[in-house]
């Protein structure tokens, strides 16, 4: 199995991307260099792969990289994030670094003094990945809460979770009142628990504090271990949205993968709608994939010149194919500048599409 | 005598074997053909159906926003390629057989 750690650069310039895939392959850990050139694609990777580090622009259309930033804080917690922006603005730096990332470079620096930004990153690639609270790693929070517990101190616990803060306040080992994302008490106690990682403090305690929490904290805490438990084991089947979700999900991961720009798969005529990733203008495209088959199978047969293997076109922005699959016809775009088999590959994105 | 021969030629009748074009084509944007590099004995007909498919295709893709400068069609012992020419096309037509190698045209 492939140990090596996966490493995500998402830039939406082309050739950035590429100098960086051959810096950061020259890492000591030889890492897994995967490139997404839009947000959407990158968040559709982390969620399809174990992402250990996400390298992220902040100028990008649509969702810019502190947008970016802001979900992955909220959705991806553990995972580390850089940001190599070209905006020598100190404003962006602070406002990266109010998000949580672990480090902030600009380009110029990076390309001027690369062997130090290589050892920086492989200082985070190196840092534990266990689930942990930074400073006890490995330790859930209900093993640290029972920890203040039992030794009977009276403290505030702070605890940080990427934009997420929460506090517990523990006195002369009880646990009293708890506070997080505008909830008090135990229902905040129980949001709290659930998360997986983060930073914690001590800070002085607040012996004044109103008591909210009578019931006692391991009887609090057995009741979050049942509620944790149910939910990582649900008893209800995933709904229909979800399931559309993760299979969206897994076609932009694989076309992220692959290089490809889109994917139109167009059944018979009068046999339902066309289905499309990465492109917004279905059903002219649509038309048209129908039609060119159409036009080369009856081509092909006036001249005896065998079965249609497939139909290519290139314009200036993009190399298409169009491929068939079953009782579907598929378009896939490729960059005006990609190479290798293109076929070849169209065949694997089209084949796993219904997978 | 004169009956059976008029039975016979009948199964002696070849098979209609056409051979696969090869050559190049330009055609008009109305789907004449200007130039030929392809055998005078291959039917002029087919030769003028592939160039109104062709110039059918680049008509529909930029009716779909998809304006094509190239467009290939692939098949099991034929590769046609063909680009535009300000409405027209210029047409490659390229046998395919075991043995030899596809020919590559320079990329656009």
């Amino acid at each position: 199995m492939d140990k090596r750690q996966k490493i995500l650069i998402l830039d939406d310039d082309a050739d950035w991307l590429t100098l960086c895939r051959e810096l950061l392959s020259d890492l000591p850990s030889a890492p897994e260099i995967l490139t997404a050139n839009n947000a959407k694609r990158a968040l559709a990777l982390i969620e399809t792969e174990p992402v250990r580090l996400l390298i992220c622009d902040l100028k990008m259309p649509r969702i810019d990289g502190l947008q970016m930033l802001a979900i992955v804080r909220r959705r991806f917690p553990e995972l580390r994030t850089v940001v190599l922006s070209g905006l020598e603005d100190e404003e962006y730096r602070s406002r990266s670094y109010a998000l949580g990332v672990d480090l902030f470079w600009l380009k110029t620096e990076m390309q001027r003094n690369s062997k130090l930004f290589s050892e920086c990153l492989e200082s985070l690639l190196g840092r534990q990945s266990e689930p942990g609270f930074r400073g006890i790693q490995s330790k859930s929070l209900m093993d640290i809460i029972q920890m203040e517990c039992l030794s009977r101190s009276s403290t505030v616990l702070r605890i940080t979770r990427g934009p997420l803060i929460a506090k517990l306040w523990i006195q002369d080992g009880e646990l009293i009142d708890a506070e997080a994302e505008g909830a008090r008490g135990e229902a905040a106690f129980q949001r709290i628990v659930a998360w997986k990682s983060g930073t914690f403090e001590n800070l002085p305690a607040e012996p004044d504090r109103e008591r909210t929490i009578q019931k006692p904290v391991n009887a609090l805490l057995l009741e979050s271990a049942q509620s944790l438990d149910e939910a990582t084991n649900p008893v209800e089947p995933d709904s229909i949205e979800s399931a559309s979700h993760r299979k969206h999900i897994r076609r932009l991961s694989q076309l992220t993968r692959e290089g490809a720009d889109y994917v139109l798969a167009v059944p018979p005529a009068g046999q339902g709608e066309p289905e499309s990733i990465g492109t917004q203008s279905v059903d002219a495209i649509a038309r048209w994939t129908r039609r060119a088959e159409e036009i080369a199978r009856r081509l092909g047969e006036r001249l005896g010149a065998g079965p249609l293997s497939y139909v290519a076109g290139q314009d200036l922005e993009h190399q298409v194919l169009v491929i068939s699959h079953g009782d579907k016809s598929f378009l896939v775009g490729w960059p005006a500048e990609a190479s290798g088999n293109l076929p070849e590959k169209s065949r694997k994105l089209v084949a796993s599409w219904d997978s | 005598m004169g009956f059976l021969k008029n039975i016979f030629s009948l199964f002696r009748r070849r098979a209609d074997v056409q051979q696969l074009p090869t050559g190049t084509v330009t055609v008009d944007r109305h789907g004449h053909i200007v130039t030929s590099t392809v055998s005078s004995a291959y039917p002029n007909s087919l030769l003028q159906t592939i160039g109104r498919d062709v110039l059918e295709l680049f008509r529909e893709a930029r009716g779909a926003e998809m304006p094509l400068a190239e467009v290939s069609l692939h098949f099991g012992s034929l590769r046609i390629t063909a680009r535009e020419l300000r409405g027209g096309a210029i047409i490659f037509l390229f046998p395919q057989t075991a043995l030899l190698p596809t020919p590559t045209i320079p990329r656009l």
